[in-house]
C-alpha cells in the first residue's frame, strides 16, 4: 500500500514539558521515512502539466492530438473536459483548475497528461500546441492601482483594502520619521516538492494521498471539482517534507484525481523543483511607507502606514495576509492614534499566498527599522525606545482589540538582551570559513566591520476574523499482548515541526500510558484545521486533551462501576502507576479495566473572533506571541559580503510542551528569516521567475547560518491547552528585521529592502526610493471590500 | 540511451571515433544537471570515468601534468603546493561535487564560472587532447574560445591539463552572495612568476570566457620593478599602486547583468579582490622560504 506516514509509537515516559525524541526522528535521519515523492502502487500513470509561458494571454486554441497520439499518453485533459465545478481557491474560488479562455501568470496550468513514465509524460506536455495571443500585463504592484491598469481579476485589481483609524489619527507629535521599505518575493522552499498519488475506487470515488497542510480544506476545493460528494474523495496524508505555508493551496490534487477517474487507474504527480518554483504560492512583496511621530521623551504617539502587497494573479490567502501585516504595523508597541491602510492587489505575478510569518514579517521588517530611526532622531538608545513603549497585557492594540492574555513583551526582550554574545575570536584570527564570503577565499578579515542589531515582533496565533476554527481528535485506550496502548487519530498534519511528538507526550501525560500510537492523518475524521498560523500545537493539542480526559471520564466511571455501585465511590479519581485510585484506595489496573477499549472523539475550538469594523476595530485576533532576536553580523565594507555572526532569540511560548521541539523552531526559523534578510528572493521579469532552481534560489548554507542561542518565556496563556501558545513563526518575523539592523549598524547604510545585495553594502546601489505612498483605493461602503469567511 | 564503458583511454577514444555523438562523462556533477533541466538530451554517454590514464597527477621536474579525471578532493589532498588551485578547488560546490567532479570535466564545460579556470589560465596551463589520431598541446587560450565553447574536436579526448610550476606566491578567490556552494559572481587568480618578474591575473565569471589583464599585469610587475621590490621583497609597493593595479583589472572586466549580479557588482569586486590579491602576494614574498 502506498502508506507513506505510517502509524508510529512513540518512546515512553516522557510526557508534556519533557524534551522528548522525535518519533519521527529516526525513519528521517535514516532515509526510511517515506515522503509524498516517494508514493508507489503498481500499475500507476505519471502525470504532467502544460503551464502558461505568459503572464496575461487569450488562449486562441489547444491542440492535444501531438500528445495524444504518442505511445504510453493516456489522457489529455484541458478545460474543455473539466466534468463538474471549474475554479477552486481557498476563501474565494476564482482560481481555474485548467485555464479557460485566459491565462493570468506564468506557470498557470493550461493543460494535464497522463502516461505511463514522466518521461513519456514530459514529452506529452511538450507535444501539446497552445496558440495564446498575449495580452498587456501588469506584474508592478502600483501600476496595477492605477485606474487605466489591466483588469487582472473580474472584481478589479484590489484585491482587500484594511483601512485601521485607531485614536486620533491626526494627532501631531513632536519627532517623526519617515521611512519607504521593499521586500522581494520569498519562496518557502520545501525540501520535499509537491507529489500525490490517486486512486481509483471500487465506489466511484477517489483516495488521494497527498503532501498538504490541511487535508478537509483540500477535500472542499476537490469534490466539488470533481463532481462528487464529500464522502466519496478521501484524503490520506502522504509524507510532508516542510511545508511554510506552499501546501496550503491546492497544487496538484485535482488535476491528479481527474485523471485518476478518468483513466481508471492511478495516477501520480512528482513536480520537479523547477516546477514547484512555479505550482505553489509564494511570500507576497511588499511595498511600505511608513511615518512614526513620537513625544520628544520617546513616548510613541502615532503611526501612519501604508502597505501594498502583491497578491499576484488570484486570491489564495492574500486577505489575511494584508490584515495581518496591516493589524501588526504598529509593532509590539503601544500606539494611541494610528491610520493603517493596507492594501493587497491583484497583478500578473505568480499568486502570493501563505508564508511562516503571514504579513507580519513585512511589517516587521518596517517597524523596527523605524524605531531604529527614530531612537537616532530621538538621541535614545534604541533599546530604551522599545522599553518605554512595550505593549503588555492589557494593552489596547490599533483595532481597538485589548488584550487580554498573556503579552510578556518586556521579559521576552530583556531575556534577549541577556543572551550571552558570540565568543569568537578577531577577524584576523578566524577560521577564513567563518569570515564574510566563507569558502570563496576573498579576504583576510580587511575592512571587516561588526553591527548589532535587535528586532521585536509579535503576532497572532490561530485563525482569526470570526472564523470558525477547529480541530477534531479520537482517543482510543485498550489493551494488547503488550500491555495498555493509546492510539490518537485526527487530520491534523505533521510537516515535520514534531506535532507527533507533542501529541503523544500529551497522551502519556494525560493517560499515564508509556505507549501511544498515531494513526495516519486522513479524512476519516474530521477537520483538524491547517498546519498553519502556528496553531496546531494548541489546536490539535487541545482536541487529544480533551478527548484524553473523556476517556478517562470513561475509564473512571468503569472503574467506580465495577468497584460495586454499593461501595459508592464518588471520586475525584486519580490515575497513577497504571492503577485508578479513589482518594488512597486502589480501584484496579488500568489493565484489567481495559476488557473492551474505551474511545473518545472531541472537537476543540477556540474562542470566537470577531472581523474588523469600516475603520479597522474589532477583536479579530485570539492571541498573540511575542519575539526577539539579536543579530551579530560581520561585513566586507568592500565587497559587500556577509557573514551573520550569531542569532539570539527569545520566544513567548506560553508553554514550552518540548524545549528541544521549541529551540528547533526557533532555529528554523531564524534561518528562513535570514534567509530573506540576505539571499532569498524569487526574481520576477515581466511576471516571469528568472531563477526557479536552487542553482540561482540562494537558501542558507551551513557556512551562511550561525549558531543560534535560544530561550523562551514562558507565561501560560489563560484558555489555552497547558498555556502553550504556537511556536512556527515567531523568529521568522524578527530574523529579518534583526539581521537589517545589524547591517545597518555595521555599514551606516539605509538598507531599506531585503534582501540586502552586496551591490547595497558595498554602496554600489543606494536605497530604493519611492515618490510617495500608493494611492489609498476608493473602497465602496463602509466596510473593507472583502469579506473574508 | 546508450552507454559505453571503456577501460582504458584507448578504448575510448575508439569509441569517441567511431561515435562522436556519445558525449564524455566524468563526474556528472555538470551533465545531469543539464539532463534533469531538460537542456540535453545525449543519445549516448562515453563513461570515462573509470580510465585509468585521467586519473593521474605527474610531476617532471617543474611541470605539473593533472590528469583529467582527478577529482577536486583530491587535488586538495595530493597538490597541496599548487595554492591557488587548491584554493579553487576548496571553493567547489560542497564535499559530494568536490569528490565527484573533475578538471576535465570543468573545462569540458568551459563555462566562464568555472573556478578551476581562471587559476589554469594564470597558470599559463597547456590542455592536452588525444583522438584515435593522436595527442594535441593547445594553450588554455586556444582551449577556452567562448563562452561553454571549447575547441575538442568529437572525437577528442581531453587527458590532462600541464602547466610549469610559476616559481612565486599565488591566489584564487570567489566571490559569490553565499558563503559556500555558489555559481561565482566574480573569481580572479593571481600568480607571481619569481622568473620571469612577472603578475599574472585572470578573470573567471566577468566575461564570455576566462580573461586575463595583460595591462594590469604590466602595471604590477612594473609597480614592482619601481619599488625595488622584485629583488628586494621588504620594498613592497606604494597604496596608490595597489589601488591603480585594481583599477585596471577591473577595467579588464567584461561583465554583464544577470541574476546573480550586477554588471557594476562584478567590475568592482575584481578591482577589490585584485588589490587584495597582490597584497598577499607582495606579504607571502616577505615571508622565508619554508
Ligand atoms: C551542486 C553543484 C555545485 C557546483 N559548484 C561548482 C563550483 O562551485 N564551481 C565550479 O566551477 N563548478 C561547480 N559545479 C559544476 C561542476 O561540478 C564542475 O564544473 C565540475 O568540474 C564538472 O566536472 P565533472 O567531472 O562532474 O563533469 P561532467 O559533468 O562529467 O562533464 C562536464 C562536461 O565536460 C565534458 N567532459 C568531461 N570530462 C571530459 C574529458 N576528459 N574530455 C572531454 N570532455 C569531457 C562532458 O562531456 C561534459 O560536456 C557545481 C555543480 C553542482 C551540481
Amino acid at each position: 500500500m502506498p502508506v507513506a506516514d505510517r502509524a508510529v509509537e512513540a518512546r515512553p515516559g516522557l510526557g508534556v514539558g519533557v524534551s522528548a525524541p522525535r518519533v519521527d526522528g529516526t525513519p528521517k535521519a535514516l532515509g526510511a521515512f517515506a515522503y509524498g515523492s516517494d508514493l508507489w502502487v503498481e500499475g500507476m500513470l505519471f502525470g504532467g502539466t502544460l503551464r502558461s509561458p505568459h503572464p496575461s494571454a487569450r488562449i486562441v486554441s489547444i491542440d492535444v492530438s501531438g500528445a495524444i497520439v504518442l505511445p504510453g499518453v493516456r489522457r489529455v485533459m484541458t478545460a474543455a473536459d473539466l466534468p463538474a465545478k471549474r475554479r477552486y481557491g481557498l476563501d474565494v474560488a476564482d482560481q481555474p483548475v485548467l485555464a479557460e479562455d485566459v491565462v493570468r501568470y506564468v506557470g498557470e496550468p493550461v493543460a494535464i497528461v497522463a502516461a505511463d513514465t514522466p518521461e513519456t509524460a514530459r514529452e506529452a506536455v511538450a507535444a501539446i500546441r497552445v496558440e495564446y495571443e498575449p495580452l498587456p500585463a501588469v506584474t508592478d504592484m502600483e501600476a496595477a492601482l492605477r485606474p487605466d491598469a489591466p483588469r487582472v481579476s473580474e472584481l478589479g485589481n484590489v484585491l482587500r483594502h484594511i483601512r485601521i483609524v485607531h485614536g486620533d489619527a491626526d494627532a501631531e507629535a513632536d519627532v517623526w520619521v519617515e521611512g519607504y521599505y521593499e521586500i522581494g518575493m520569498q519562496d518557502q522552499a520545501p525540501l520535499g516538492p509537491e507529489a500525490g498519488l490517486a486512486i481509483p475506487a471500487a465506489d466511484g470515488g477517489v483516495d488521494l494521498h497527498v503532501s498538504t497542510q490541511w487535508l478537509h480544506s483540500d477535500l472542499w476545493q476537490i469534490a466539488p471539482c470533481l463532481g462528487l460528494p464529500e464522502d466519496r474523495v478521501r484524503l490520506h496524508l502522504a509524507g510532508v517534507g516542510g511545508a511554510f505555508g506552499a501546501r496550503e493551496d491546492l497544487h496538484m490534487q485535482i488535476h491528479a484525481c481527474l485523471l485518476a477517474l478518468a483513466t481508471g487507474r492511478p495516477v501520480k504527480f512528482s513536480y520537479g523543483r523547477e516546477e514547484s518554483f512555479h505550482g505553489h504560492v509564494h511570500r507576497h512583496p511588499a511595498r511600505m511607507w511608513f511615518r512614526t511621530g513620537a513625544r520628544r521623551d520617546g513616548t510613541l504617539v502615532n503611526t501612519q502606514a501604508r502597505i501594498l502587497l502583491d497578491g499576484g494573479a488570484y486570491t489564495s490567502s492574500s486577505p489575511a495576509v494584508i490584515l495581518n501585516a496591516s493589524t501588526f504595523a504598529a509593532g509590539p508597541y503601544e500606539m494611541p492614534n494610528a491610520r493603517i491602510e493596507g492594501t493587497a492587489v491583484y497583478t500578473n505575478n505568480p499568486p502570493a499566498g501563505a508564508m511562516r510569518g503571514f504579513g507580519a514579517v513585512q511589517a516587521c521588517f518596517a517597524h523596527e527599522a523605524q524605531m531604529d530611526r527614530l531612537a537616532a532622531a530621538l538621541g535614545m538608545d534604541p533599546l530604551e525606545l522599545r522599553r518605554r513603549n512595550l505593549l503588555h497585557t492589557g494593552s489596547v492594540l490599533p483595532t481597538g482589540q485589548v488584550i487580554h492574555g498573556s503579552a510578556p513583551a518586556r521579559e521576552v526582550l530583556e531575556r534577549c538582551v541577556a543572551l550571552p554574545g558570540p565568543a569568537d575570536p578577531a577577524p584576523g584570527e578566524r577560521d577564513p570559513l567563518l569570515l564574510p564570503g566563507g569558502a570563496g577565499n576573498v579576504g583576510r578579515g580587511e575592512h571587516v566591520r561588526r553591527g548589532v542589531g535587535y528586532a521585536l515582533g509579535y503576532k497572532n496565533i490561530a485563525y482569526s476574523e470570526g472564523f470558525d476554527d477547529s480541530c477534531e481528535a479520537v482517543v482510543r485506550l485498550e489493551c494488547d499482548p503488550d500491555g495498555v496502548v493509546a492510539s490518537v487519530h485526527t487530520a491534523a498534519v505533521e510537516v515535520g515541526q514534531g506535532l507527533h511528538t507533542v501529541l503523544a507526550q500529551i497522551v502519556r501525560t494525560e493517560l499515564g500510558v508509556d505507549r501511544v500510537v498515531q494513526l495516519q492523518a486522513d479524512t476519516a475524521v474530521g477537520s483538524a484545521g491547517s498546519t498553519s498560523a502556528s496553531r496546531q500545537t494548541v489546536m490539535a493539542g487541545g482536541a487529544v486533551e480533551l478527548a484524553c480526559s473523556r476517556v478517562r471520564e470513561h475509564l473512571f466511571a468503569r472503574a467506580a462501576a465495577r468497584a460495586g455501585a454499593g461501595a459508592g465511590f464518588q471520586g475525584p479519581f486519580r490515575l497513577s502507576d497504571g492503577h485508578v485510585f479513589s482518594g488512597d484506595t486502589p480501584l484496579g489496573r488500568v489493565e484489567d479495566l481495559l476488557d473492551t477499549p474505551l474511545e473518545a472523539t472531541e472537537v476543540y475550538r477556540h474562542r470566537p473572533t470577531n472581523r474588523l469594523d469600516g475603520r479597522g476595530q474589532g477583536e479579530p485576533h485570539l492571541m498573540f506571541a511575542f519575539g526577539a532576536m539579536r543579530a551579530v553580523v560581520d561585513v566586507d565594507e568592500d565587497l559587500g559580503l556577509v557573514r551573520v555572526v550569531q542569532l539570539a532569540g527569545v520566544q513567548d511560548v506560553g508553554r514550552a510542551l518540548n524545549p528541544r521541539g521549541v529551540a528547533s523552531q526557533i532555529e528554523g526559523g531564524a534561518a528562513q528569516g535570514l534567509g530573506l534578510a540576505l539571499l532569498e528572493e524569487i526574481q520576477l521579469r515581466d511576471g516571469h521567475i528568472a531563477n526557479a532552481s536552487f542553482t540561482d534560489y540562494l537558501l542558507p548554507t551551513i557556512l551562511d547560518m550561525p549558531p543560534v542561542v535560544s530561550d523562551v518565556v514562558e507565561e501560560p496563556e489563560p484558555g489555552s491547552p497547558y498555556g502553550a501558545k504556537g511556536v512556527g513563526e515567531g523568529s521568522t518575523i524578527v530574523a529579518t528585521a534583526a539581521v537589517a539592523a545589524a547591517l545597518r549598524a555595521a555599514t551606516g547604510r539605509e538598507l531599506n529592502r531585503v534582501p540586502v545585495t552586496p551591490d547595497d553594502l558595498a554602496g554600489l546601489a543606494g536605497p530604493r526610493t519611492s515618490a510617495g505612498p500608493a494611492p489609498v483605493p476608493d473602497v465602496p461602503g463602509p466596510r473593507p471590500v472583502y469579506e473574508y469567511r | 540511451m546508450k552507454v559505453y564503458r571503456p577501460s582504458s583511454l584507448g578504448e575510448a577514444l575508439d569509441v569517441r571515433a567511431a561515435h562522436p555523438e556519445a558525449v564524455p562523462i566524468a563526474g556528472g556533477t555538470d551533465l545531469m544537471v543539464e539532463l534533469n533541466f531538460g537542456r540535453r538530451r545525449p543519445e549516448a554517454f562515453v563513461d570515462i570515468s573509470r580510465l585509468p590514464e585521467l586519473g593521474v597527477i605527474r610531476r617532471e621536474g617543474d611541470t605539473v601534468s593533472l590528469g583529467a579525471g582527478v577529482p577536486y578532493a583530491r587535488i586538495i589532498r595530493e597538490l597541496p603546493d599548487q595554492v591557488a588551485l587548491v584554493q579553487a578547488a576548496r571553493t567547489v560546490g560542497s564535499p559530494q561535487i568536490r569528490t565527484r567532479g573533475t578538471v576535465g570535466g570543468n573545462l569540458g564545460t568551459g563555462s566562464p564560472a568555472g573556478d578551476a579556470l581562471p587559476v589554469l589560465a594564470a597558470y599559463d596551463a597547456r590542455i592536452v587532447l588525444a583522438s584515435a589520431r593522436g595527442t594535441r598541446r593547445i594553450s588554455w587560450r586556444d582551449f577556452l574560445v567562448g563562452p561553454k565553447r571549447t575547441a575538442l574536436a568529437p572525437d577528442e579526448l581531453i587527458v590532462a591539463a600541464e602547466w610549469d610550476v610559476p616559481q612565486g606566491p599565488g591566489s584564487f578567490s570567489k566571490v559569490g552572495t553565499r558563503n559556500a556552494m555558489v555559481i561565482a559572481i566574480a573569481g580572479l587568480s593571481l600568480q607571481v612568476d619569481e622568473a620571469a618578474r612577472g603578475v599574472r591575473v585572470a578573470l573567471g565569471s566577468v566575461g564570455p570566457t576566462i580573461l586575463r589583464a595583460p595591462d594590469a599585469e604590466a602595471f604590477g610587475a612594473g609597480a614592482l620593478d619601481e619599488s625595488g621590490a622584485w629583488a628586494n621583497p621588504e620594498a613592497g609597493v606604494p597604496e596608490a599602486a595597489l589601488a591603480r593595479f585594481g583599477e585596471l583589472v577591473a577595467a579588464a572586466a567584461k561583465p554583464i547583468d544577470d541574476v546573480r549580479g550586477t554588471a557594476a557588482y562584478r567590475r568592482h569586486a575584481c578591482g577589490v579582490l585584485a588589490r587584495r590579491a597582490l597584497t598577499w602576494a607582495l606579504a607571502d614574498r616577505r615571508l622565508p622560504a619554508s
